[in-house]
This record gives structure tokens, C-alpha cells and sequence, in this order.
């Protein structure tokens, strides 16, 4: 079958070559096969993104890169199972000091795989938890935080921090005894610190007392303010492993350059 | 042969007056590319702090709200004795349902501890520790908290565990033959009243200025 040459819109035609007959090479599909690669190219003509994404994808990574170099990944991946689960936690849930609970009782035994999901974000934080301080502890014993990458050590401590008022924010969000209890205990602990410990606590409460404010005060730090501040500084974080590289594991001993030498010392 | 890009007409701008230094003309105390920019960040600068600081203003208000003083009758002053406490349940913050809600252990004044008869002493159930709700045990006449082991005497005052200061207590007053409840305060290890503190934080002496009072607190009695 030929599709006749006036129904090719311009764009889909091929340059006529010599030795095929008609356009497209005389194969109708042509356009369409080519679809995928003309739609790639488009966008990288105008974006440079395959050039950036060859330049991240397709590094060179030290010899004895090994399983315990996909710990940061699997905390990103983490996070974002976190940040899926959440957003759709957020369609049901109503941050009122009256209608919480409420809203967690009926999205976790009404709405279908609501249980599910619930669970995953549940779980989840505490995987992420578990995974963001072994990924420390990989970078702390094999030496990854030495010079140049002591920056990327101190945005990972704050990445830690803030996955931490993740928990205790998102630990009052079912409103039942437990979390509020736990909260009231929590915010307390942080008054214990001196000249600002009670102002940081009225902060955290929005008063002297828990009260109309503490929830949705706790509900918008819990769901705006840190995500944002953890998405951002995961891409501070990514873009600095990406330009310095990773470190080969201690027990390879590469061999001393002028460029090594420094490293070693600091 | 002449490049036809070339629009000078073989003028090399040397005959031009030449500023000096490059970029100031005459009179001029900064070049216009430096002033431009300095206006350009001030101007941004500007538009930052209209949106930033009216934002850290809303969520800082609440620190310095003056607390309205509710005061709610819990009882005929027939219902309390002076040799054990009545557990009461009022709200202290309005609202939010039960939420709100707390309970205090009310007795009447014993000359015993040098109180007047005609006074009503109201005990929270909040932990001096870190604010658990205690609990009163009438056999041991202590006060209990169950989270950490903290164990109060009949005044509320510290007998072990790990809370900071005795425990914080309620201003009463009586109202056409009705205990009503009021403020809270805090006490000092000598049951002075002071502003009420949170718990964990020590009061007396230079505890009191190491934990400041909030400005969002009710005044001490």
C-alpha cells in the first residue's frame, strides 16, 4: 500500500534517495518508525538535554564501586514514594482538630486501598529513616566525606534534619492518642532548651497551648515547607555528586598523583 | 577591499571624548552599568521583603497573642474536701473539640498547709516533666505520671523522678457558691506562684530568666 504523496504532512517526509522509489523509501511505516527518534531529537534540539543526561547517566564511576553505592538512590527512591503516597493522602485526609481523626478512620477502612496506601506512607517513613542513616554510615566509613565533598556531607546532614521534622510532624497527623501524646512530649523537649527553647515551642503549637493552630501548623510544615526544602536541596545534593564523582572504596589504594595528594592530607 | 559588516566608515572612536576612568564620564561617581545594578537589586530587594516579611510575621503572631482568660465553673464548693482531690474536666482552649479539653484535681484549702478554707487549690494533670498527664493515687496520696516515673506529694510537690518543678496549678475562685477554674500558673520548688512555664523548663531563681516568660502566657497570680 502507498500512501499517496499529498496526505504526508511536510514534516513526515523523508529526503528522496537515490536508488528508492518515492517518498519515505517506499515504505509506508517509515514515518512512524522514525516517530520515536524524530520526537527525541526535537526536544534535544531544543533543550541540550541529551548531552546533559549522557553526562550523568554514563559517568565514569571508580573501580570497586560496589552494592553499598545504591544506598542514596534507594533513600531517593525512598522519598519518593513518600512524596507519591503523600499527595494522594492529602485527598482524603482534613487537618481539623475535629474531623482528623475522622478523615484517617474513614480513608483507611472506607476508601478502596486506602489501607494500602496509608500503610506505604506508614512504612515507608521508617524505611526511609533506616536507609538515609545507612547511607551515612557508608559515606562516614568509607571516607566519602573528605575533601572535596565536605559540602555534599553538610547538605546530607540537613537532608537528615529535615527527614527527621518530617517524622515528628507527620507523627501527629492521625490525631489519635498516641500521636498527640507523642507531640505534646516532643514539643516539650524542644522548650527544655534555653532562652528560645519557649519560643520555639509557642512557634511549633502556634500558642501558649495546643490548640486550633498546632494541626494545620504542623500539616503545612509536614506537606509544604520541608518537602520543598528536601526536593531542593536532593538536586544541591545529586548535582554535587554528579560534578565530583563517587569515591572508590578504602581497601583500593589508587596510586599517588599530585591531584591525590591533597585529598589524602585534609 | 571593505568589509561590507563593517558600519564604522574607518572611524576607530579614538577622536570620541575617551572617559576616565573606563566607564565614568565626566562628574559621574559611579558608571551607569553600576548604578543601574545597584538600583535593579534594591528594587528586588524591596519587592523580597514585601512578600517575605509580612509571611514570617503571620506565622510568628501567635508568640506574642494575648491569652483570652477563661474562666468555667466545675462544681458546687460542697462537692470538695480538703484531704483528697476531685478530678474536674473543663476546656482550656476553645475550639477544637476535645481536643481542648483537660482535666485538673481540685481540693479544698487546708489550714494544714497553710491555706485558707475558703480557698480551692486546682492541680493540673500536665507532668512537670515533659507533659504527660498524671494521675492521682488517693491510697499513696501522690501525684503519678505514667510516661517516665515521676511521683509528686499531695501538693504537688516533686518526690522523685525525673520532673523539673512542682506541679503547675490553676487560679480558683468561687462564684455565687461555684468553684470556677482559671488561668494556669507554674510554682517554684517553694510553691511561690510565677508565670506559667512549659513543662521541662525549671522555675525560680535564675531558671526564670534562663526560660524566659512568653508573652502569649497569662500573668501569675
Amino acid at each position: 500500500m502507498k500512501i499517496p504523496d499529498v496526505l504526508i504532512p511536510p514534516p513526515l517526509k523523508k529526503p528522496h534517495r537515490p536508488g528508492q522509489e518515492g517518498p519515505n523509501g517506499g515504505d509506508p511505516l517509515g514515518p512512524v518508525k522514525e516517530a520515536p527518534a524524530d520526537l527525541v531529537g526535537w526536544l534535544d534540539e531544543r533543550t541540550g538535554g541529551a548531552s546533559f543526561l549522557t553526562g550523568m547517566l554514563y559517568r565514569k564511576v571508580p573501580k570497586g564501586t560496589n552494592w553499598f553505592y545504591t544506598l542514596g538512590s534507594a533513600t531517593l527512591f525512598a522519598f519518593v514514594v513518600q512524596a507519591t503516597t503523600g499527595v494522594f493522602l492529602a485527598m482524603y485526609y482534613d487537618p481539623s482538630p475535629t474531623q482528623a481523626y475522622a478523615s484517617v478512620t474513614h480513608l483507611t477502612n472506607d476508601v478502596f486501598l486506602g489501607e494500602f496506601v496509608r500503610g506505604m506512607h506508614k512504612w515507608g517513613a521508617s524505611v526511609m529513616i533506616i536507609l538515609i542513616y545507612l547511607h551515612m554510615a557508608r559515606t562516614f566509613v568509607f571516607g566519602a566525606y573528605k575533601y572535596p565533598r565536605e559540602l555534599n556531607w553538610i547538605i546530607g546532614v540537613t537532608l537528615l534534619i529535615l527527614t527527621m521534622i518530617m517524622g515528628f510532624t507527620g507523627y501527629l497527623l492521625p490525631f489519635d492518642q498516641r500521636s498527640f501524646w507523642a507531640t505534646v512530649v516532643g514539643v516539650n523537649i524542644n522548650g527544655t532548651g534555653p532562652f528560645v527553647g519557649p519560643y520555639l515551642s509557642d512557634f511549633l503549637r502556634g500558642g501558649a497551648e495546643f490548640g486550633p493552630a498546632t494541626l494545620t501548623r504542623f500539616y503545612s510544615i509536614h506537606m509544604l515547607l520541608v518537602p520543598g526544602l528536601i526536593i531542593a536541596l536532593i538536586g544541591a545534593h545529586l548535582y554535587l555528586v554528579v560534578k565530583l564523582g563517587t569515591t572508590a572504596p578504602p581497601w583500593l589504594h589508587p596510586k599517588r598523583t599530585k591531584a591525590t595528594v591533597r585529598e589524602e592530607r585534609v | 577591499m571593505a568589509d561590507a559588516a563593517d558600519k564604522t566608515n574607518g572611524r576607530t572612536g579614538e577622536e570620541l571624548p575617551q572617559p576616565d576612568p573606563a566607564g565614568y564620564f565626566e562628574g559621574e561617581s559611579m558608571s551607569r552599568r553600576r548604578a543601574l545594578t545597584v538600583a535593579g537589586q534594591a528594587v528586588g530587594g524591596i519587592a523580597g521583603a514585601i512578600i517575605v516579611l509580612p509571611a514570617v510575621g503571620f506565622a510568628l503572631a501567635p508568640i506574642f497573642k494575648k491569652p483570652d482568660e477563661l474562666w468555667e465553673a466545675v462544681g458546687p464548693t460542697s462537692r470538695f474536701t480538703p484531704d483528697t482531690y476531685k478530678p474536674v474536666v473543663f476546656t482550656l482552649v476553645e475550639g477544637i473539640g476535645e481536643a481542648g479539653k483537660t482535666t485538673a484535681f481540685v481540693r479544698q484549702g487546708s489550714p494544714k498547709y497553710g491555706e485558707k478554707s475558703t480557698d480551692y487549690v486546682a492541680i493540673t494533670t500536665r507532668c512537670a516533666h515533659l507533659g504527660c498527664p498524671v494521675n492521682f493515687v488517693a491510697a499513696a496520696k501522690s501525684f503519678v505520671c505514667p510516661c517516665h516515673g515521676g511521683v509528686y506529694d499531695f501538693e504537688g510537690k516533686v518526690l522523685g523522678g525525673p520532673p523539673v518543678r512542682p506541679l503547675d496549678r490553676f487560679q480558683t475562685r468561687v462564684v455565687k457558691g461555684q468553684v470556677q477554674i482559671g488561668p494556669r500558673y507554674s510554682v517554684t520548688s517553694q510553691l511561690e506562684p510565677v508565670r506559667y512555664r512549659d513543662p521541662g523548663e525549671y522555675t525560680g531563681g535564675i531558671w526564670n530568666y534562663i526560660y524566659p516568660p512568653r508573652p502569649d502566657t497569662p500573668p501569675a497570680p
